[in-house]
């Protein structure tokens, strides 16, 4: 007795029974995960990289290595989110009639929930702000980020959500209350179980992360471009990130208020989203969709940066219609905010407020109908290099155009009636998401790769990732628009009618398709890093670009430009280049620079423990991991040692070599 | 040749989806047995074919201009410098934006003439619809994970089997003892959400008798994906019998009952009930069918209803979209001499 109360103080409510040693799957998944993990410790261990980790890149607050860390995050768990991906294709394909299938609804659930919530939280985040880490400071001619350290704290929290969320693949489960965390789902009544609490507590952790990198990132492109580079001068992709982290900034605030008050309703028995005593579910889908809509013109706004800046490159002409473009996306932005309810249209609003928030979703294909007339115009008496990113964007244009277009017919209410909720919306929102922001994500990764590290990508497996994803899309997602159109509805677990079942299969194919893609972007990230020799790039411009980012050296040193860049027109680079500027080889300086620091990592690691514990009501471990997160806070503030210059005759040495470097190459 | 590769597989894959579609054209949602899904589908229709307008000729460029100005085409023209003219940008602008205001006025007329709360106008597209005849009034209540119809005015309920008349009007009522979830016959008309302590509704009509599928369409749980119900279209004399049918049949759908019946189950099969207590319903959405617990503990308490209980009035519809008679007058007017004292105000049925 004096033992079981024991362990309940230690443990909370973590038993051996929160582990699923009787479900087969996961206990496969569990081995080999930590195999892998086991022989990635071995690796690190044996050459000793440890403390070169460490020092190089954890405790790292250079904009470049966070932003090559996010990328990491980002593709590691694109791989998590796309078996989820892969289960429930294959749940689907085979559960008709008597067969029940593989996965039974209580795991199922979980599936489709982690599904949604790694993809938007722990994929398309990470890999949207890691871009904007790595490349916007460039742009803007800038040396790191306004706030280095946040950076580097930003990034780690998300670490320690997306490791939450991990963790609960083995010890517990997941939350069954779909990619939002839906109540009445997820009520204490009805989910008394860990699952929403991995979810809520990942997602504030992660969410407090994404918040914070806003911020930061905003203040850099207000406060650090280059002397000249007016707003209207800026490259493309640094207004579209200016106006992502602006949404950002205005609406996770909205999703931390939502959780925290369903964190109350979980943990101190109010009733903000309950049934009862004042009680209202309805409350909890109208904020989460407040911050739901514009989140989607956080991830999809980088991405039209991405295409404008890969269109002007490869065609080689300036954009047309910056301005036009520019306005449609600060237009965008605004409207965004205007646009939730059309998520619940069948809630029962009546008919005026329905066809006001119809015709706002509308409104906003206006700006972004524009934005494809433009790159179409840009494109127009160019002399298009259909290089892979050249490629990822005209299969963007082809693919996300139908899925805007099924995107404004969900925006006519009584279209919407029968619609909502159906294999159509789901289909259109993957449209809009794989053709607009991943298909962004990988051109934008071939894109700027050779920037990043020296060497371009290995063109082959490059298109064999590029057939992969495209076809995979589309003979993945048609059959799911047609049933959809028949009247069949999402996160369903198995079906009774057969005639559909051939979609389903076709749907199975294609995800099978684009595993093909994505095995093939691991294969070609590793024969590039073999064959980095044969593909190195010395110039640091392999694309004859025209954005500041290309005028350094790849990769870039620490402190990216030697001299801070003095722009003059828009396409800052290529102008120079125009005017056969000269670099300049003498007269450098100190330049002053943030030191690394490990802060980052000991919070996020205490906001993880804080998060675990309150997941398994642990509650001496909260009070200690909260005590820990203050004590930390306090002491990293009287850390004065901050920053250091890096010596004028060590800039010179780098700069010297890449002279060298140039030289021998022209 | 590369550029060729890069867009044709992608062109051809699109041309196949109409085609693709086709197949679906069958089925309930695009082939629907009732008046209002069936407007429905025909707005789905009209708005694609706007968008096609634009969205035909911008796939069009978008391969004609990849391919004729291809790196290797040297008979292109090559204009680095063409990056504004204000002529195209008007029509980049002002394109879409018709498109958009014939989209936006097709919905701002469709929303409010499809709107679920609204009475229906006609029966379908041949038959007027009789001013005088009342709606069949059904109560849908979703339990985990079953579908419970009440049918007040001829005293019986189901559970998992929906049967109405045809060409005649349905009014539905809708609430939830838990989950949120949709109510969803593709056939018969969109979906609509059932929620605890809120009550909304829907009008309805089917014309073709037959057997269609029903469902919950909001994830709400383990049972989700087998509560399904069965919906039957008969005429009114087939309907009658049906109701007599399980009249005889089944148990009354007392309180005991149907705390019973609340109690999560999936996978349920049609149940018939010879009769419901009166005011079940009503309870239901006030939260308060357990005996001894108070009706109305709401956001709306005081007034005495579930939370998010409808007006006493109905539901609240702007003066924009009344007609001149129906706006009616502030209190505080002094009625012209010699009119008639105003009408009490509409009365729920529930009330």
């Amino acid at each position: 007795m004096f033992t079981e109360s024991l362990a309940r103080t230690i443990f909370g409510r973590l038993t051996f029974e929160s582990f699923p040693l009787h479900e087969p799957i996961l206990l496969v998944t569990f081995i080999v995960v930590g195999l892998l993990g086991l022989g990635l410790v071995g690796v690190v261990t044996k050459y000793r990289l440890w403390g070169w980790l460490w020092r190089e890149w954890f405790t790292s607050i250079d904009h470049k290595k966070i932003g090559i860390m996010y990328m990491i995050l980002g593709i590691i768990m694109l791989l998590r989110g796309f078996s989820d991906a892969i289960m429930m294709r294959l749940q689907q394909a085979m559960a008709f009639g008597d067969n029940p299938g593989y996965l039974p609804p209580h795991h199922y659930d979980q599936v489709f929930s982690a599904h949604g919530t790694i993809m938007i939280f722990f994929v398309a985040i990470p890999l949207i702000v890691g871009l904007v880490n790595y490349i916007m400071p460039l742009q803007i001619g800038a040396r790191d980020v306004a706030f280095p350290f946040l950076n580097n704290l930003s990034f780690w929290l998300t670490v320690a959500g997306a490791l939450l969320v991990m963790i609960s693949l083995f010890v517990g489960e997941f939350s069954r209350g779909g990619w939002l965390n839906y109540v009445p789902v997820t009520n204490l009544q009805n989910s008394p179980d860990t699952g929403p609490d991995y979810y809520l507590w990942a997602l504030q952790i992660a969410g407090i992360g994404t918040t914070l990198s806003a911020i930061n990132m905003v203040t850099t492109i207000i406060k650090m471009r280059a002397p000249g580079m007016t707003m209207m001068k800026m490259p493309i992709f640094c207004w579209t990130a200016l106006c992502s982290n602006v949404l950002a900034i205005a609406i996770f605030p909205v999703l931390t208020g939502a959780f925290a008050l369903l964190m109350l309703d979980r943990y101190v028995g109010t009733n903000f989203f309950t049934n009862d005593l004042g009680g209202n579910p309805m409350m909890y889908w109208n904020l989460v969709w407040i911050w739901g809509h514009p989140e989607v013109y956080v991830l999809v706004l980088p991405a039209f940066g991405i295409y404008s800046e890969i269109t002007s490159t490869f065609t080689g002409k300036r954009l047309f219609g910056y301005s036009s473009m520019v306005y449609a996306t600060v237009v965008i932005t605004i409207l965004s905010y205007l646009v939730w309810l059309h998520h619940f249209f069948t809630m029962g609003s009546g008919a005026s407020v329905n066809s006001f928030f119809g015709i706002a979703t509308m409104v906003i294909s206006i700006p972004t109908g524009a934005k494809i007339f433009n790159w179409l115009f840009t494109m127009y008496r160019g002399r298009i290099r259909f290089e892979l990113p050249m490629m990822w964007v005209i299969a963007f244009m082809i693919t996300f155009v139908v899925g805007g277009m099924t995107g404004v017919l969900l925006a006519v209410p009584p279209a919407d009636f029968v619609l909502h909720n159906s294999l159509f919306l789901v289909a259109h929102f993957h449209n809009v998401i794989i053709g607009g922001v991943v298909f962004a994500l990988f051109a934008a990764m071939d894109y700027w790769f050779p920037k990043a590290f020296g060497f371009r990508l290995d063109p082959f497996w490059g298109k064999v990732t590029f057939w992969g994803w495209v076809v995979g899309y589309w003979v993945a997602w048609t059959p799911i628009y047609i049933v959809g159109l028949m009247g069949t509805t999402r996160r369903v677990n198995h079906f009774d009618d057969p005639s559909l079942q051939i979609y389903f299969v076709i749907a199975a194919i294609g995800a099978g398709i684009i595993l093909i893609g994505i095995l093939a972007f691991v294969i070609q990230i590793a024969v590039s890093i073999l064959n980095r020799e044969k593909l190195r790039d010395t110039t640091g411009d392999p694309w004859n670009g025209r954005t500041l980012e290309w005028s350094t050296s790849s990769p870039p040193p620490a402190y990216n430009f030697a001299f801070t860049p003095q722009v003059h027109d828009l396409d800052a680079w290529y102008d120079m280049k125009d005017r056969h500027a000269q670099r300049p080889t003498t007269g450098f300086k100190p330049i002053h620079m943030p030191r690394n620091t490990g802060a980052g990592v000991i919070l996020s690691g205490l906001a993880m423990a804080l998060g675990f514990a309150m997941i398994w009501y642990m509650w001496w471990l909260a009070i200690a991991a909260v005590a820990g997160l203050f004590v930390v806070a306090i002491v990293h503030t009287f850390n004065y040692n901050r920053d250091y210059f890096i010596p004028a005759d060590e800039v010179a040495q780098s700069e010297d070599a890449r002279t060298k470097l140039l030289a021998a190459g022209a | 040749m590369r550029e060729v590769i890069s867009t044709s597989p992608a062109r051809r894959l699109l041309a196949l989806l109409p085609l693709a579609a086709l197949s679906a054209c069958d089925r309930a949602v695009l082939n629907p047995a009732g008046d209002i899904a069936l407007q429905q589908r025909d707005i789905i229709y009209i708005s694609t074919a706007l968008m096609l307008l634009i969205i035909v000729p911008v796939l069009a460029l978008i391969v004609v201009f990849a391919w004729r100005y291809r790196d290797g085409n040297k008979d292109a023209t090559y204009d680095p410098h063409f990056d504004h003219s204000t002529a195209l940008e008007l029509v980049i602008w002002s394109a879409p934006l018709l498109i958009i205001i014939c989209l936006g006025a097709l919905t701002w007329w469709s929303t409010h003439l499809l709107d679920p709360f609204r009475p229906i106008n006609r029966i379908s597209a041949e038959k007027a619809i009789d001013p005088k005849a009342k709606p069949l009034v059904i109560q849908v209540v979703s339990l985990d994970w079953k579908w419970l119809f009440i049918y007040p005015e001829q005293g019986v309920a189901t559970v998992n089997e929906l049967v109405l008349p045809i060409d005649r009007q349905v009014r539905f009522d809708l609430t939830s003892t838990n989950m949120m979830n949709t109510f969803y016959a593709p056939t018969l008309a969109g979906m609509i959400y059932t929620m605890p302590g809120m009550r909304s509704t829907m009008h309805a009509v089917l014309n073709k008798p037959g057997q269609y599928d029903g469902m919950s369409a909001n994830y709400s749980g383990a049972g989700f994906s087998d509560m399904h119900f069965k919906l039957y279209g008969v005429a009114q004399g087939g309907f009658d019998n049906w109701v007599a049918r399980v009249k005889a049949s089944g148990p009354v759908l007392d309180t005991a009952r149907f705390l019973e019946l609340e109690k999560p189950t999936d996978k349920v099969p049609a149940m018939y009930f010879s009769g419901a207590e009166a005011d079940l319903f009503d309870r239901i959405f006030k939260r308060c069918v357990k005996p001894g617990t108070p009706c109305g503990t709401g956001m709306h308490g005081m007034q005495g209803g579930g939370h998010g209980a409808m007006p006493e009035k109905g539901k609240p519809e702007g003066a924009l979209m009344k007609q001149g008679e129906e706006k009616g007058r502030g209190e505080s007017l002094t009625p012209p001499p010699g009119a008639q004292p105003s009408p009490a105000p509409h009365s729920h049925q529930e009330r």
